[in-house]
């Protein structure tokens, strides 16, 4: 075994305990905090691709900003403990077939899939800064801006709707 | 016969190890006399001693500070969520010490042959790491907030959260023009950019400076940004319900804050290690590597200085003052010096 492959099963067994966690903890709480652990294992991944724009990005947009307005929101209706909201049976089983239903389409999309990038694993370099960058502002210009295009409109409905 | 070939270097091990453990030491001890300093300095505002009764010049005071801490009783509230009462404090020590990985201390030192880098990670994401760090930052003050079961305190965790997500933008935002200029986001190049060119960062990004000035005494909840804190709204903020080490860490580690922002405004925009006319005094490497850092240090006192000469000056926001400042003042200006570096840049490169 070499150390690659020891951080390898390390950071899967810590995302994978924590994904457990997250949907088998019965505080909320303490779910969000095993999606934060979750999170920072898969990053870790990241870092093991040699992919560091991806792992910092998605550090500061999921674990430091969308992550904290979880918690922010999930504290706020957390003061009321008694006051729990009824657990209904169709909820459960809506939640068990969309989650299943995702679970088939993933397999279904990762069966047939080339990853050329994992395949090569810590010796490309794609994920470095500035590659990426060149990458994405000559080969994928269009959807990049299209993309971009997109934030912006939902940051202009956030602002309409502050405003009223 | 041998389950694990590990193929480790283990110079380069043991050189990363001492320069860690180096680095945090560091940052301990001027965390430490930080707390020293401002009350020096506190006492010199406003016409007064100050601590002069333990060591010469009250020296030892941060140490008896920290003996009392450590033996004072410690108390979880009952109600409290008890693991997650002790993880606040450790997230908040833990962001803390985290940054100091990307800061380059100093150039190469040249030891027995061996080039040490002065540096503990060159990562060519330098200072997107920090962005990062100070994004984890607010679940230190959130969990330990909402772990003491105490509305006091979770009011200020939310007021500490916003605060800190609010200051984020304009402070990217800031960051981003100095990309721009320096085109590389790691802090070993913005540095060595600014010791090629002579010419520091703050000539060129004076806008960009003042708002990530503004920005970090927010991020560190210094003054007048110490909403989280506000002891005569809040009964005394976050840790309201913390007493002895772990209350300790959450004090120490607002000055850990505060040592790690002044390093980085003395790296980003002052230059770092570099001083005018260093390089062409003739000295040896190891010699300008030494005295470049003393020089680093120099200027991390200098902000930690007005760190507390503002702290002793200002009085504090209020709430609704904070929220416009950060949204409606600083977020434009950022962009607008965004737009403004943009367009010189092109203007230099392409001409009309």
């Amino acid at each position: 075994m070499s150390i690659e492959q020891i951080i390898f099963i390390v950071l899967s067994s810590i995302a994978i305990a924590a994904a457990l966690g997250v949907i088998l903890s019965k505080n909320p709480v303490n779910s969000v905090l095993c999606m934060i652990i979750c999170f920072v294992a898969i990053a870790g991944h990241y870092i093991m691709l040699n992919a560091q724009f991806l792992f910092i990005v998605h550090l500061i947009v999921y674990t430091g900003a969308i992550m904290v307005l979880f918690l922010f929101v999930l504290m706020m209706m957390n003061l009321n403990a008694e006051i729990e909201p009824q657990k209904r049976n169709w909820l459960k089983y809506a939640g068990a077939i969309s989650g299943g239903a995702l679970l088939l389409v993933l397999v279904g999309a990762l069966r047939e899939a080339s990853l050329p990038a994992i395949n090569a694993g810590a010796s490309s370099d794609i994920g470095l800064i500035s590659n990426l960058g060149k990458t994405l502002f000559t080969s994928y210009v269009v959807p990049f801006e299209l993309s971009s295009v997109l934030f912006l409109s939902a940051m202009v409905g956030a602002v309409v709707i502050g405003r009223k | 016969m041998t389950l694990l070939t590990i193929a480790i270097d283990w110079f380069y091990v043991t050189e990363k190890i001492l320069l860690i453990s180096a680095v945090l030491g560091v940052s301990l001890v001027i965390a430490m006399y930080s707390t020293w300093l401002e009350r020096k300095v506190a006492a010199w505002i406003q016409d007064r001693r100050g601590p002069n009764r333990a060591g010469p010049f009250g020296l030892l005071q941060p140490l008896a500070d920290g003996g009392k801490l450590f033996f004072k009783e410690e108390i979880i509230p009952s109600t409290a969520n008890k693991f997650l009462f002790i993880l606040g404090p450790s997230m908040a020590m833990l962001t803390a010490c985290m940054t100091s990985a990307v800061i380059p201390w100093g150039d190469v030192l040249t030891i027995a042959g061996r080039e040490v880098s002065l540096q503990i990670a060159d990562i060519n994401i330098g200072v997107l790491w920090v962005i990062m760090v100070v994004g984890m930052g607010v679940y230190g003050i959130m969990i330990g907030g909402w772990a003491s079961n105490n509305k006091f305190s979770l009011l200020a965790a939310c007021r500490g959260a916003s605060q800190v997500i609010s200051y984020e933008l304009p402070m990217g935002l800031a960051l981003i023009a100095l990309f721009m200029i320096s085109g590389s986001p790691s802090l070993k190049d913005i540095v060595e950019q600014q010791r090629e060119s002579g010419i520091w960062n703050v000539f060129l990004q004076p806008v960009g400076f003042l708002i990530f000035l503004i920005c970090a005494f927010a991020e560190c909840n210094r003054t007048p940004f110490d909403l989280p804190e506000a002891e005569n709204e809040l009964n005394g903020g976050y840790h309201l319900e913390y007493s002895s080490m772990k209350l300790g860490f959450y004090l120490f580690a607002e000055y850990i804050n505060m040592f790690i922002s002044s390093v980085l405004m003395a790296t980003l925009y002052f230059g770092g290690y570099h001083f005018w006319f260093l390089d062409s005094l003739g000295l040896s490497p190891n010699m300008v590597t030494i005295l470049g850092m003393v020089i680093l240090f120099g200027k991390t006192i200098m902000f930690i200085f007005f760190f507390m000469w503002v702290r002793w000056t200002l009085p504090r926001f209020r709430y609704d003052q904070l929220m416009k400042l950060g949204w409606k003042i600083l977020i434009p200006l950022a962009l607008v010096n965004m737009i403004v570096t943009g367009g010189v840049i092109l203007y230099r490169t392409i001409g009309f």
